[in-house]
């Protein structure tokens, strides 16, 4: 026991060089990979989402319209798997062991194995883009990240690359989950009940118990589509007693949820940076933490709100319908936390809070906008036009992303241990803000005009507000500049040294240890009260 | 050093490791060389070859370099219930997959085919279709299905025996008896490959004789998915059985402290059960 444990005391030195970082079992090293990752994914995804906006800035065809169609697709899937994903589960990767006094994830090798198998991934949505530039096939996925049957049976080498990338990505999914599953039942310091957990860690809690649930039939999905698509199978196909809407309800079986395992961990960042700056303790933890069990629990059982123009029968609109309003019960309850958190708090407003306080405003307009698409009979005029890409953007970059970034410019210093610049922070905030309302509130009018998504020209009715669109994109694009400027000058070390406890209200077991923290958080685990 | 007495207070956090990068390398290849086959594109075969090459090479050391940790006494009550609690929810994602796969049948069944059938005669493409399980659909060729109760029931029968002989290596390892281990895990794979004998001969059947391939409209399709799926996880539980097997006959394992046969035998009691469905759902009604 003795000469094991001499052996072990080998990696308290840092280990050094590019294979500290390929070979890592740290969760702190794999949780900056992640979120690394994240950023670079965030940019391309970025990139792409400014070719859209600039194909839509004036009514005349830029690119060919296959090529649009690829530049959508990826732009739908990079955002959604390869940027946000990553993004929270670094997050968890980085924070949970620090937060509940564990010395380290409960299966670091996997863990490992999980942040590896993303970047592959990418390379396989990205990759026919360049292949076709060789001549190899017809280039990226071009069928809505959706991916819809009939036209992914038929669509060419993109969607084959783009199921192996689903295949990577879900058991990069599927590993991380189990890790932070096991890590929170089995890793937890001594007095830190379930009911004592910070409450970031409850929401991963519950967004991997969804991604265990979800994702593995959307990886059967996706193997159905790739025997119709290669082995003369007709999961898919009428002809063979199949049926097309069979997709979409594998699809979104797996596809609903996932808007919730975006959403969740950010619903658990933002009470933490919320209580922080308005210096009061988080408002009500265990009604935050029903809530979550209620948002997972009803979110895989409302995924046909997607497909009420797909032909269904009337009591199925009307169930799915309910069910999906009902989700809105609990989301309320945590809206009314975070505002009873900050409600007569000695506020201040750095730049984590800024976001945090977008936050709620820009999902709050993307749940409200929510409840009016899962309407059934008003959902017939909406469904597929400009307004659903409004509504969603609402609620996955108001959400999400502005969570994202605010968690990141809440850790950053506790991560680096350097200040970042508030200046530069705050005129992110403030660009960012006006970029994308700017983006999106005229988009809600062209959907309500008709005019619908994922095609390339338009209406010259539709041009004035276009323009307006693009413009917006353009200054929440290029705002984005600013966070990679300061990332860049924090990780050079430019900046005041952070101190231990950050901010000045923060709370929690992170703020205990130094900024940055050592490379082994808790050699012995601390004792929760 | 018996384990119970290990206090909480140091977990084993493995050092660096090569191998889960190098295991993401080979499934990349192995991802590259399926598009690029599927699409008859001439790396294809390659890429298959050197990811599965690869992929076999990091998972025999990684595996071994686990089997190291174990036998040298790195692992305690603590490490132990991590993998315990790994595997269980790995075992639920599975659960989560067939569930989907089934999901997929029960759709099928009752409501893609039945309302592709009633559809009114004025704008239906199928005009005479009737609903009807099992379907090859409007167009598809007749087949005729495999009969539950020959080599389907000798399968059930055969995977149920071998429940019963993997809960009978278990006793021996726990009672200290390693001949009735050994002997138990050696009965335990032998059923395993006699039903993946007969898997293969009844598939043969289905496409020489019945007609029954996986073009045989929705039935055919769901039919090789479901069966296939299975046969899939039959054929890495029998891989994973004999390493157990070949541990237990090295001498590895305590009668207190043997996670990788629990692992392994729950994997097998969930093949089981899942097969259990399968007769019943896919063959029988």
């Amino acid at each position: 026991m003795n000469a094991a444990h001499a052996h072990e005391a080998h990696h308290d030195e840092l280990p050094r060089g590019i294979t500290r970082w390929l070979f890592t079992t740290n969760h702190k090293d794999i949780g900056r990979l992640y979120i690394g990752f994240s950023v670079i994914m965030f940019l391309v995804g970025g990139i792409l989402a400014m070719l859209i906006r600039t194909e839509l800035l004036r009514p005349t065809l830029l690119f060919p319209p296959e090529i649009y169609n690829q530049i959508i697709t990826v732009h739908g899937l990079v955002m959604v798997f390869a940027a946000v994903m990553p993004a929270t589960t670094g997050l968890a990767n980085y924070l949970i062991p620090m937060m509940i006094g564990a010395p380290d994830m409960a299966l670091p090798r996997l863990n490992n194995w999980g942040f590896w198998l993303l970047p592959p991934a990418a390379v396989l949505l990205v990759m026919p883009f360049f292949l076709m530039l060789f001549g190899i096939g017809n280039g990226a996925i071009d069928t809505g990240w959706t991916m819809y049957a009939p036209l992914s049976v038929q669509g060419g080498i993109g969607v084959d690359f783009a199921i192996f990338a689903i295949y990577l990505m879900g058991a990069s999914s599927l590993l991380s989950s189990i890790n932070i599953i096991v890590t929170i039942f089995n890793m937890r310091a001594p007095g830190m009940t379930m009911m004592k957990l910070p409450i970031f860690v409850w929401s991963w809690l519950i967004t991997a118990f969804l991604l265990i649930a979800v994702f593995p039939p959307l990886v059967a999905g996706a193997t159905m589509l790739f025997a119709d698509r290669h082995f003369g199978t007709h999961f898919f196909n009428a002809a063979g007693g199949g049926d097309p809407v069979l997709w979409e309800h594998l699809f979104w079986f797996f596809g609903h949820p996932e808007v919730y395992i975006l959403l969740l961990p950010t619903t658990g960042i933002l009470p933490h940076i919320l209580s922080t700056f308005s210096r009061k303790p988080i408002y009500g933890y265990k009604a935050q933490v029903y809530s979550f069990w209620a948002i997972g629990a009803l979110s895989v059982v409302v995924w046909a709100h997607h497909m009420f123009t797909s032909g269904m029968p009337v009591a199925a609109q009307l169930y799915f319908m309910y069910a999906t309003m009902a989700i809105s019960i609990p989301v309320a309850v945590l809206f009314y936390c975070w505002f009873a958190t900050i409600w007569q708090g000695s506020m201040t407003f750095e730049t984590p809070m800024l976001f945090a306080l977008g936050y709620i405003v820009l999902f709050g307009v993307g749940g409200l906008t929510g409840l009016v698409l899962s309407d059934a009979v008003a959902d017939q005029q909406y469904h597929n036009s400009y307004f659903l890409v409004a509504h969603f953007h609402y609620a996955l970059f108001g959400g999400p992303v502005m969570g994202i970034i605010a968690a990141t410019y809440y850790y950053l210093p506790k991560i680096t241990g350097r200040m970042y610049s508030e200046t530069l922070g705050k005129w992110h905030f403030w660009q960012t803000l006006v970029g994308f309302n700017l983006t999106f509130i005229p988009q809600f009018f062209l959907g309500i005009a008709g005019m619908p998504r994922r095609i390339p020209d338009y209406a010259l009715q539709f041009a004035h507000l276009n323009m307006l669109s693009s413009i917006g994109a353009y200054i929440l694009g290029s705002a984005q500049l600013l966070l990679v400027y300061n990332l860049i000058q924090v990780m050079r070390g430019v900046g005041k040294k952070a101190t231990t406890q950050v901010w000045e209200g923060a709370q929690g077991l992170e703020f205990t240890l130094s900024s940055p923290p050592p490379y082994h958080s808790f050699e012995t685990q601390p004792v929760i009260q | 050093m018996p384990a119970v007495t290990q206090s909480k207070g140091h977990y084993y956090v493995p050092q660096p490791s090569p191998y889960p990068i190098m295991l993401s390398g080979a499934i990349f290849l192995i991802a590259m060389g399926a598009v690029l086959e599927v699409n008859a594109l001439k790396a294809g075969p390659w890429s298959l070859l050197l990811g599965g090459l690869l992929f076999v090479y990091v998972l025999f050391h990684w595996f071994g370099s686990v089997v190291g940790e174990s036998e040298g006494g790195r692992y305690h009550t603590w490490e132990d219930r991590s993998f315990r609690m790994g595997m269980v929810w790995f075992i639920l994602s599975e659960i989560a997959f067939f569930g989907g796969l089934f999901g997929v049948l029960f759709y099928e069944r009752n409501i893609s085919v039945v309302s592709l059938a009633s559809l009114s005669r004025t704008f239906t493409p199928y005009p005479g279709f009737t609903a009807a399980w099992p379907s090859a659909g409007p167009l598809g060729k007749p087949f005729s299905t495999v009969a539950p109760w020959g080599i389907p029931a000798l399968n059930t029968l055969i995977l149920l025996s071998s429940g019963i002989t993997v809960t009978w290596a278990h006793w021996g390892l726990k009672t200290g008896r390693r001949a009735a281990a050994i002997a138990g895990l050696a009965f335990t794979v032998a059923l395993g490959l006699v039903f993946l004998g007969f898997q293969a001969h009844e598939f043969y059947e289905a496409y020489t004789k019945l007609g029954l391939t996986l073009a045989s409209g929705v039935y055919g399709a769901t039919f090789f998915l479901l069966t296939g799926f299975h046969g899939l996880h039959v054929t890495i539980g029998v891989i994973m059985l004999s390493v157990i097997l070949a541990r237990c006959i090295k001498g590895h394992f305590k009668p207190d402290q043997h996670f990788a046969f629990e692992a392994v035998s729950w994997y097998w009691h969930f093949v089981d059960v899942v097969w259990l469905l399968l007769f019943v759902f896919v063959y029988w009604l």
